[in-house]
């Protein structure tokens, strides 16, 4: 097993109350294979990808629980090695290509970046040639031109590419995807839910992928976790979610796709119900 | 090849704005007076000659050819000292504002990037600076380091940190929650990177701006300090200094106090135009118009 979470629980401190953001989560996820957390909006997929990565800043906090990433517990690393670890062994690409990468430095110069801090015995011109090697493997048209190339002249398909690149750079044993392909419009996303494949063959990189788009799910995960208000209410393979959805919110969940040729003109689409507090219904973990 | 262009656009942009223009040239005036000043001017500028006391400019009754705007008390002539000026004025913009920039960037970056009780801290301090009148707590700092020309200098620096610091700190929290940063601390990042390598790029515009307009004002405040007699002593040809000895001839030779007066408000004018116009230019919401 690659990575396990184990009761995980991240909250966050205002003045006035505790929120808890993540509570008692666990999952895990095997070489290899990808691993799709599904949610609405504020169910906690971010923040348990940040937590992993231990990255919940002020006022949040990670209560309770264990990251065993590899036979280690994330949680119990200090600051140095975890930085160690970001970027070599964890990567995690953004939800907005638009505003992942720095507009100061040529896209060349941040896929370097990760080398430079993860691979020092690589002189300047293996690393560039690493730099190059990467873009080549997210197929990207003229690498040794682009590499030269600040991010304003790329297209979103592009910077998420670069994203991609920048991130197997150093050639993780784990890929953090958070929504990378919500802002990116549907021929792009169909190319990069297809890089990201390729590139699971050709690395062996496990996924860790967030979205709420169950089209996408339905397309790349292994094993899907659907998440609800901070808690899992139901894990199980891909193949058996579609088929056979045993709890009452993944049923509403996947009720609210509309199906070309089902919907009813001028009818209205079937919506989650926000009114019914779906953690009453016993958790369904397969 | 992509600096090149990219330069070749700031000057086309910058072109547009005319009044900038003319305050780079005030500015090009200045620096070429500052670098080939012993060319430049035709007499030394200490060099007296008492019996040539207070011959006014060229174009007055009385005015000589070897001394085009004149000369002062001691005989020195005044367009040599003026020229001479323009490189302590230039050191003196120079080195302020670099003091107020290397303090007021860390402190500011520092504050931004960490709050919490590191911004409290840093902008309280920053606040009981700004509560005390620049040229008042420059005199003070004088009077404790004794009066020269360079204690003014490190005075003025001093003076400058709290605004650099402010707008440092602005730009950063704006840039701080950016998803890149985010994306280069899960490459594995330090806090150190981060803040000079990762978001300080970022926030280059206002401070560009912001230091070459405190060039103008700490021409301005050096000028103010050796008035008073507490920045350059005594025969060095600053401007500032240059007033305040021919204060008492206020009535008698006016061109002592014209021309040196003339030239501190061309260089500030200068400092301000560019100012505004690399604001213009670099601020991408303001070049629409």
């Amino acid at each position: 097993m690659l990575l396990e979470v184990k009761n995980l629980t991240t909250k966050f401190y205002s003045d006035q109350d505790v929120n808890t953001a993540v509570d008692d989560v666990s999952f895990e996820i095997e070489e290899g294979k990808t691993v799709c957390i599904v949610g609405e909006s504020g169910s906690g997929k971010s923040i348990t990808s940040l937590s992993i990565l231990r990255l919940i800043d002020k006022p949040g906090r990670i209560e309770g629980g264990e990251i065993i990433f590899k036979g280690v517990d994330l949680l119990k690393q200090d600051i140095k090695d975890m930085r160690k670890i970001r970027g070599k062994e964890i990567a995690m690409i953004f939800q907005e290509p638009m505003t992942s990468l720095n507009p100061s430095y040529t896209i060349g110069f941040q896929i370097d970046e990760s080398l430079k801090l993860h691979q020092q015995n690589l002189n300047k011109k293996q690393r560039y040639e690493k730099v190059i090697e990467a873009l080549e493997l997210v197929s990207m048209p003229n690498p040794r031109d682009k590499y030269h190339e600040y991010p304003f002249k790329l297209s979103g398909g592009q910077r998420q590419r670069v994203m991609i690149a920048m991130a197997m750079a150093c050639e993780p044993s784990l890929l953090i995807a958070d929504e990378p392909t919500t802002a990116l419009d549907v021929t792009i996303q169909a190319q990069v839910l297809e890089l990201m494949r390729e590139l699971q063959e050709k690395k062996g990189t496990s996924i860790l992928f967030i979205t709420h788009d169950l089209g996408v799910v339905y397309e790349i995960a292994d094993v899907v976790v659907v998440m609800y208000k901070g808690h899992i209410v139901e894990k199980a393979s891909a193949k058996e979610l579609f088929a056979n959805p045993k709890h009452p919110y993944t049923k509403a969940l996947l009720n609210s796709i509309p199906i070309p040729g089902k919907v009813k003109r001028k009818s209205h689409l079937d919506t989650v119900d926000d009114d019914i507090d779906y953690l009453q219904f016993p958790k369904e973990i397969r | 090849m992509e600096t090149i262009t990219m330069i070749l656009e700031f000057i086309k942009q910058f072109k547009k704005n005319k009044s900038a223009v003319f305050g780079f040239f005030i500015i090009l005036v200045l620096v070429i007076f500052a670098i080939f000043a012993p060319l430049i001017a035709p007499h030394g500028p200490i060099d007296q000659d008492l019996a040539k006391r207070l011959i006014p400019p060229l174009w007055d009754e009385g005015g000589h050819i070897s001394h085009i705007l004149g000369t002062d008390d001691f005989g020195r002539d005044l367009f040599s000292r003026i020229v001479y000026g323009a490189r302590i004025s230039i050191m003196i913009g120079a080195i302020s504002v670099g003091i107020s920039l290397f303090f007021g960037l860390i402190m500011g970056i520092f504050s931004g990037y960490f709050g919490g009780k590191v911004d409290t801290l840093i902008m309280r301090i920053v606040d009981i600076m700004l509560s005390i009148p620049a040229i008042l707590l420059a005199i003070v700092i004088v009077s404790i380091l004794g009066p020269s020309l360079f204690n003014a200098m490190i005075a003025i620096g001093i003076v400058g940190i709290p605004t650099y610091a402010r707008i440092v700190r602005a730009s950063v929290l704006g840039e701080r929650e950016k998803e890149y940063v985010i994306a280069s601390r899960v490459n594995g990042s330090s806090n150190l990177r981060l803040m000079f390598k990762v978001i300080l790029p970022n926030c280059t515009t206002p401070i560009i701006v912001q230091a070459t307009m405190g060039f103008a004002s700490a021409v301005l405040e050096a000028a103010g300090l050796s008035f008073l007699g507490l920045g350059a002593q005594p025969p060095t040809p600053e401007w500032g200094a240059m007033l305040a000895d021919s204060l008492q001839y206020i009535t008698t030779a006016s061109w002592m106090i014209f021309y040196p007066g003339l030239a501190i408000f061309f260089t500030v004018l200068g400092f301000n135009l560019v100012g505004d116009g690399l604001m213009d230019v670099l601020d991408p919401k303001l070049k629409e118009k």
